[in-house]
C-alpha cells in the first residue's frame, strides 16, 4: 500500500506500462539493443534533470541550462579544432559550465534576484555569446577529430560511455543528496529556509552551490551532445530547458522546493525519453513530442499538488501518530 | 517610529503627486528614452525620418500589447510564459480557418476565441486548481506550440485573404500604422483599467498580500482567472497583427517573445515578485526597447546581439538598484 | 552559583527601532529562567542574538565567564546554545532522524552520513525523553506535539548546554503542555540551562526557577520566582498597575441579529449553535487551538462548513466566500494581522476602502476623493496615529495597523463584527483604545463577537462568554458565573469547583 503511494514507484510502473503497450504491437522495441538506445538517447536529459532537480530543491529554477550546454558544447568543439587534448577539454567544459552556473548562483545569492529572471536573462546571454564567438558559423563533423567524436559512443561492457556517464551521475548524486550534509542542506533550504538559517545553513550559498552543480552537469553534457551528434551551432538543444523542467515536474520534484529525488528526476526523464523514442516506432510524427511533454507537465503538476493537498487542522479528533 | 500627526486631522498626502512622479522609476525611464532618442539621431542620419521611425514601431507594438496584460498579471504575483505559444496557436487556428475559406471577420473571431480559450486553460489551472503559474505556463507553453507543430509540421500557412493585411501592414493616417494606433489605444485602456478601476486596485491588493485580499472580500481566484483570460486575449490580438504583418503562419512564429515581454515589463519597473508597477512604465520600456532595437538595426548589429543586450538589460535593471542600495 | 551563560549590555537596533537597549540575562545550569515581556519587548530579538542570527551592536556574551562571539548560527550551536521555536521550525520533507541530526550528523570513515548511527542516536535521544517515535517517519506526517519531541531531541543531540524554549506551548493542547512540562523537568535534571520564553504567568510560576523581565527592549528586573508574586511581575511587564481598566458598558441588548444553527465541519468543529444580539459583545474563550478561529472563519466564508445554517435577522444567508459574508453584513478582524489583515505595501486609505470599493467608486472607476473621505472618517474615529492617509500601512506600529484593519471593516457598515484576538501583540495604549471602541460599537447597536484568550479581556468586555474546547461549545457563561475559575476549568475540561 505505502509502496503504491510512492511517486517514484508509480512513475516506474507508468513507464513499464508504456513500454509494454508499445512492445505489444512492436516487439522490436523491447530488444535489449533498442532499450540501450533509448537509455543512451535519454542520457543528456537525465544529466540535466539531475542538476535541475537540485536547483529546484532549493526553491530556484535554472532556465539557462540548455544555453549553457550549447555554449560549452561549442567551446569544446572549438578547443578540439585548436588541438587541445581531449582530457583537458573535458575538464575545461565542466569548469566552464560550473562558472556559467556560478554566475546565475551569484546573482541569486548576492543580489537576491529571483532565479527565474536571472536565468531567463543568462539564457539569451549565453546563446548570444556562442554567436559572438562563431559569427553564427557551424562546427561540422569533418572539423572534429575522430577521438573527440568517438568517446561518447565507445562501448564499455556493452554500454556507450554516454550512458555510463549518466549512470555514474545517478549514483554519485544519489549518494550526495542522501548521504552528505550538503545533500541534506539542499532539502532543508527548499523545505524551510527560515529554519535552515537556525540550523546554521547558509541559504544563499547552498543555492549557489546548486547552480554550480547544474551548470557543471550542463557543461559536461554540452561536450557529450556535440561529440555524439558531431555538430555544434548556436541553436543546439534549443528549448531543451523545458524538457528538463518537464522531467523534474513529472518526476515529482516540487516546484516550491524541498521535495524530490534523483530517482524521480531520472524516471521523469526516462518517461519523456521512452515517449520520444516510441513515437516514431508506433508511427506518430515527432512533431507530437512538444505537445506531449507539455501535457505531461500540466498533468504531473496537477497530480503532484493533489497528492500534497494540505489537510486542514484537525481539532475535533486529535490524532496522534503511532 | 511613526510620524505622529498632531491634532485630529490626518492629511491625505504629504508629498504632492507631482513630487512623487518626479522621483519615480518612470521619470528615469523617460530620461533614458529621451537619451536613446538623441543618441540614435546622432548615430545614424536615417533615424530622424518619420517613415523610418514609423517602421521601427513594428518591432515593439505587438510585444507591448501583451506586456500590458503581463504587467497586470505580474503585479498580481503570477506570470504567463505561454504567451508566445498562444500566438503560435492563434495563428495556426486562423490558418486553419482560412483554409476552410473563412473571411476576415471570421478569422479575427477565430483568433480571439482561440486566445481566450488558451487564457482560460491557464487561468483554470492556476486560479481554479491553485497550481503554480510558472510551471503551468511552462507546460502550456510546450502544449500550445506543440499543437501548432502537430498541425503544421514543417509546413506553413500562406495566402491570407485580402484585407487581412491591414492589421499588420495598414495605416490609419499618414505614418500612423494600425498597430501603432492600437498600441496607443490599448495603453490608455490598460492605464485606466489598472490605475483607475476597482479591478486594478484588487490586482495590487492581491499582489501585495493575496490572503489579506481574500480576507477583505476580494474574489481572488476570479481576478486571477480574468487576468489570464486578458493575457490570452492580448496574445491573440498580437497574433492577429503579427500574422497579418508576416502574411504567413509557421509553428515557430514569435519564438522567444515571452522573454522580451517579461523583460519589457520588468524594465518598466514592475516588481517581478508582484505588488507594484505601472502601465506608463511599461509604455516607456517598450519605446526604449523599440528605439534601441531600431538603432542597432541601423548600425547593422545582428539580432542575436540585441538579445544579449536584452538579457543584460533584464538582469541589470534589477541588479543595479540592489547594488546601489548595498543589497 | 556561576551562570553558564550571561549576556551583558546587549544592544541591537533596526532602522527606526531600538529593539534591545543594554539588556542582560543570566542562565544557570539545571535551572529554568523565564523571560517575560509583552510582544515587542525584545524577546524574539534576544533569541536571535543568542542563536547567532543577529549580531548585537554592543554588549558581551559570556559562556562560563569567557567572552564569545556568535557570528553565525553554527557558532552558537558549537558553543552549545540551541533554540526550540514557537512554530517548531523543522523540515517536513526530511525524516525524524535527519531532522535531529541535520548539520551535525555522524559520519562514516568515508565522510558520508552514517545512517545507522544516525538512526540509533535518534532512537536513543527520543527514548531519553520518553518518546517512542519511529526515526524513519517523515516529519511532515507527525502532529505538532510529536514535532516538539523531535525538536527537543535535536536540542539534546547538539549536546547543548543552553536550551531556549520560545513560547513552546503556544500551539499545544492541555495534555501536550503537561507533557512538555515533564520534558522541561527532564532537561533540568540533565543539567541544561533553560531559557523559557512565555507571557503566560501560570506556566511561568509552574516551571520556572528564575525570571527576567524585559519591557520595550530594556531590562527591567530579574530574580527568583519564589520571591515574586504574579502582581509584581505583571507590574514590571506592563509598567503600570495591574488593575486593567475596561470601559463602562451600557449592556443595552436588543433583538437577535445572528443565529448559527448546527454548524459542523469535518475536521474543525461540530454542533456549533448560538445567537448574537444587537448591542451585545459575545466572548469566545478557549485554549489556543480549541477551534474558535475556525468557527469564525467559516462564518466569514473562508472555509465551508459541511452542515448548518446562518440566519441574519431571521433570513437564512448562504456564505461560501468572504464576499458573500461581507454582503450579509458579517466582517472579521483576523488574529493573524500580518498575513490576513494588513496589506502592508498599500497605503492606509487603500487598505480601508478595499472591501468598500463598490460604494466609493462610480461604475467601477475609483473616486479617490471619496476614498479619502471614507477612510478619514473611520480612522479618525479610532484615533489613528499616522502622518498621512497615503502612508504605507507597513510603516505604522502594530496597534495602529490594527486600527486600520478595524476601520476597514467599520467602513463597510456591518451588522456583525468578529474580532479575533483583537489586542494581541499591540501596545497598552492601543489596547485601551480598541476596548473603548468595542464598547462604543456595541452601544451603537452593532453585534460584536470577540475571540480572546486573555481572561481579563474576556471578562472585562463580554456580556456573555461561550467556552469552546476541541471544536465544540462546552459552556455558556453568564452573570455570576463569569469568573476566571469557571472559564479556565471549562476550557481545560475540568469539572466546576463545587
Amino acid at each position: 500500500m505505502t509502496l503504491l503511494k510512492n511517486r517514484e514507484v508509480l512513475l516506474a510502473l507508468a513507464i513499464l506500462l508504456l513500454v509494454i503497450l508499445v512492445a505489444a504491437r512492436f516487439p522490436a522495441f523491447v530488444q535489449p539493443g533498442n532499450l540501450v538506445n533509448v537509455f543512451n538517447d535519454t542520457s543528456p536529459l537525465i544529466l540535466l534533470a539531475i542538476g535541475q532537480m537540485i536547483v529546484i530543491l532549493t526553491k530556484c529554477i535554472d532556465l539557462s541550462v540548455a544555453a549553457n550546454l550549447a555554449l560549452c558544447g561549442m567551446v569544446a568543439a572549438l578547443m578540439n579544432g585548436a588541438g587541445v587534448p581531449l582530457p583537458v577539454i573535458l575538464l575545461l567544459v565542466v569548469a566552464l559550465g560550473g562558472v556559467l552556473g556560478a554566475v546565475n548562483g551569484l546573482l541569486v545569492w548576492k543580489l537576491g534576484i529571483p532565479s527565474i529572471v536571472v536565468t531567463l536573462g543568462t539564457m539569451t546571454i549565453y546563446r548570444g555569446i556562442i554567436f559572438l564567438m562563431t559569427n553564427g558559423a557551424w562546427v561540422n563533423a569533418h572539423q572534429m577529430t575522430d577521438a573527440f567524436k568517438a568517446l561518447p559512443r565507445t562501448l564499455i561492457a556493452g554500454l556507450p560511455v554516454m550512458s555510463w556517464v549518466a549512470i555514474v551521475a545517478i549514483a554519485l548524486f544519489t549518494v550526495l543528496l542522501t548521504r552528505t550534509p550538503l545533500g541534506r542542506a539542499f532539502y532543508a533550504v527548499g523545505g524551510n529556509p527560515h529554519a535552515a538559517v537556525y540550523t546554521g545553513i547558509n541559504v544563499g550559498r547552498t543555492q549557489f552551490v546548486a547552480f554550480v552543480i547544474a551548470g557543471a552537469l550542463a557543461g559536461l553534457t554540452g561536450y557529450l551532445w556535440v561529440a555524439r551528434y558531431a555538430v555544434a551551432y548556436v541553436d543546439i538543444a534549443d528549448g531543451f530547458e523545458l524538457s528538463v523542467v518537464a522531467a523534474c515536474v513529472i518526476g515529482g520534484v516540487a516546484i516550491a522546493g524541498g521535495a524530490g529525488s534523483v530517482a524521480g528526476a531520472v524516471l521523469g526523464a526516462l518517461f519523456l525519453g521512452v515517449i520520444n523514442n516510441a513515437l516514431p516506432v508506433v508511427g506518430i510524427s515527432p512533431f507530437w513530442q512538444l505537445a506531449i511533454s507539455g501535457s505531461a507537465i500540466v498533468v504531473a503538476v496537477a497530480f503532484n499538488s493533489s497528492l500534497n493537498r494540505k489537510t486542514g487542522r484537525i481539532i475535533l479528533k486529535p490524532v496522534e501518530t503511532k | 517610529m511613526t510620524g505622529i500627526a498632531t491634532g485630529r486631522t490626518i492629511p491625505d498626502r504629504l508629498q504632492s503627486r507631482t513630487y512623487r512622479a518626479l522621483r519615480s522609476w518612470e521619470t528615469i525611464l523617460l530620461v533614458v528614452a529621451v537619451g536613446v532618442f538623441v543618441i540614435n539621431s546622432f548615430a545614424s542620419p536615417h533615424f530622424l525620418n518619420a517613415w523610418n521611425l514609423s517602421d521601427a514601431t513594428f518591432n515593439f507594438t505587438e510585444k507591448a500589447m501583451i506586456a500590458f496584460a503581463m504587467a497586470m498579471l505580474i503585479i498580481a504575483g503570477e506570470i504567463d510564459l505561454s504567451v508566445a505559444s498562444i500566438i503560435a496557436l492563434v495563428s495556426t487556428a486562423m490558418g486553419l480557418a482560412m483554409q476552410a475559406g473563412a473571411g476576415v471577420p471570421v478569422l479575427i473571431c477565430v483568433g480571439l476565441f482561440t486566445g481566450l480559450v488558451c487564457g482560460a486553460l491557464n487561468g483554470a489551472l492556476v486560479a481554479g486548481m491553485g497550481l503554480p503559474s510558472i510551471v503551468v505556463t511552462i507546460g502550456t507553453m510546450s502544449l500550445f506550440r506543440g499543437i501548432s507543430y502537430i498541425v503544421l509540421g514543417d509546413q506553413a500557412f500562406t495566402g491570407y485573404p485580402d484585407g487581412f493585411d491591414f492589421f499588420g501592414q495598414g495605416y490609419v493616417w499618414w505614418v500612423f500604422s494600425f498597430e501603432l494606433v492600437l498600441f496607443a489605444v490599448l495603453a490608455v485602456v490598460f492605464w485606466l483599467l489598472l490605475h483607475r478601476t476597482n479591478f486594478g486596485r484588487a490586482v495590487y491588493a492581491i499582489g501585495n498580500n493575496a490572503t489579506a485580499a481574500q480576507f477583505s472580500g476580494i474574489r481572488v481566484a476570479r481576478v486571477r482567472f480574468i487576468l489570464f483570460l486578458l493575457t490570452g486575449l492580448m496574445s491573440a490580438i498580437a497574433a492577429i497583427c503579427l500574422t497579418s504583418r508576416l502574411g504567413s503562419t509557421r509553428p515557430s512564429i514569435a519564438t522567444g517573445f515571452e522573454l522580451e515581454v517579461v523583460t519589457m515589463v520588468v524594465l518598466g519597473g514592475v516588481n517581478i515578485l508582484g505588488g507594484s508597477g505601472s502601465i506608463p512604465g511599461v509604455v516607456l520600456a517598450a519605446l526604449i526597447m523599440g528605439m534601441v532595437t531600431f538603432g542597432f538595426g541601423l548600425l547593422n548589429v545582428p539580432g542575436i546581439v540585441m538579445s544579449i543586450f536584452l538579457g543584460l538589460l533584464l538582469i541589470g535593471v534589477i541588479a543595479v538598484p540592489r547594488l546601489l542600495r548595498g543589497k | 552559583m556561576k551562570p553558564v551563560l550571561s549576556l551583558r549590555g546587549i544592544s541591537k537596533s533596526f532602522p527606526g527601532v531600538k529593539a534591545l537597549q543594554g539588556v542582560q540575562i543570566d542562565l544557570f545550569a539545571g535551572q529554568v529562567t523565564a523571560l517575560i515581556g509583552e510582544n515587542g519587548a525584545g524577546k524574539s530579538t534576544i533569541v536571535k542574538v543568542l542563536t547567532g542570527i543577529y549580531q548585537p551592536e554592543e554588549g558581551t556574551i559570556e559562556i562560563d565567564g569567557k567572552p564569545v562571539r556568535f557570528a553565525t548560527a553554527q557558532d552558537a550551536q558549537r558553543a552549545g546554545v540551541t533554540a526550540i521555536h514557537q512554530e517548531t521550525v523543522l523540515f517536513d520533507e526530511l525524516s525524524v532522524a535527519e531532522n535531529i541530526w541535520l548539520g551535525h550528523a555522524p559520519r562514516t570513515r568515508l565522510g558520508l552520513i552514517d545512517r545507522r548511527a544516525m538512526r540509533a542516536g535518534a532512537q536513543r535521544l527520543l527514548a531519553s525523553i520518553g518518546a517512542t517515535l519511529n526515526p524513519d517517519l517523515r516529519l511532515g506526517d507527525l502532529g505538532i506535539a510529536s514535532k516538539h519531541l523531535v525538536a527537543i531531541a535535536r536540542a539534546l543531540s547538539t549536546e547543548a548546554r543552553v536550551v531556549i524554549l520560545d513560547e513552546p506551548t503556544a500551539a499545544l493542547s492541555h495534555k501536550e503542555i503537561n507533557e512538555l512540562y515533564d520534558l522541561v523537568e527532564t532537561l533540568k535534571a540533565q543539567g541544561k540551562a533553560i531559557l523559557f520564553i512565555s507571557h503566560k504567568f501560570d506556566e511561568v510560576f509552574r516551571i520556572a526557577d528564575r525570571y527576567t523581565v524585559f519591557r520595550d527592549g530594556q531590562f527591567i528586573g530579574a530574580g527568583a520566582i519564589a520571591d515574586a508574586t504574579e502582581g509584581q511581575l505583571v507590574q514590571m511587564m506592563v509598567g503600570r498597575s495591574v488593575d486593567q481598566i475596561f470601559p463602562q458598558r451600557s449592556h443595552n441588548i436588543g433583538p437577535p441579529v445572528l443565529t448559527v444553527v448546527g454548524y459542523n465541519h469535518p475536521t474543525e468543529f461540530a454542533d456549533i449553535g448560538f445567537t448574537l444580539h444587537r448591542g451585545e459583545i459575545l466572548g469566545f474563550y478557549g485554549l489556543v487551538g480549541a477551534g474558535r478561529s475556525e468557527v469564525m472563519q467559516a462564518l466569514f466564508g473562508i472555509t465551508t462548513p459541511s452542515k448548518g445554517a446562518v440566519r441574519i435577522d431571521d433570513q437564512v444567508r448562504v456564505i461560501r466566500s468572504t464576499h458573500e459574508a461581507i454582503a450579509a453584513g458579517i466582517v472579521y478582524v483576523p488574529e493573524d494581522r500580518g498575513r490576513q489583515g494588513a496589506i502592508r505595501g498599500l497605503p492606509i486609505f487603500q487598505n480601508v476602502t478595499l472591501p468598500s470599493l463598490t460604494r466609493t467608486s462610480r461604475a467601477g472607476f475609483l473616486q479617490l476623493a471619496e476614498e479619502f473621505r471614507l477612510s478619514r472618517e473611520y480612522t479618525q474615529r479610532l484615533d489613528l496615529r499616522a502622518s498621512s492617509l497615503d502612508q504605507e500601512l507597513g510603516l505604522l506600529s502594530g496597534g495602529n495597523q490594527q486600527k486600520v484593519v478595524i476601520a476597514k471593516w467599520l467602513a463597510t457598515k456591518p451588522r456583525v463584527i468578529i474580532l479575533d484576538e483583537p489586542t494581541k501583540g499591540i501596545d497598552i495604549g492601543s489596547k485601551a483604545a480598541v476596548h473603548e471602541f468595542m464598547a462604543e460599537l456595541a452601544a451603537e447597536g452593532l453585534a460584536v463577537i470577540m475571540v480572546s484568550s486573555e481572561i481579563p479581556e474576556v471578562l472585562g468586555m463580554s456580556d456573555r462568554v461561550i467556552v469552546m474546547r476541541e471544536g465544540r461549545i462546552i459552556d455558556e457563561v453568564t452573570g455570576a458565573r463569569m469568573t476566571p475559575e469557571t472559564l479556565v476549568r471549562a476550557a481545560a475540561g475540568l469539572a466546576e469547583a463545587a
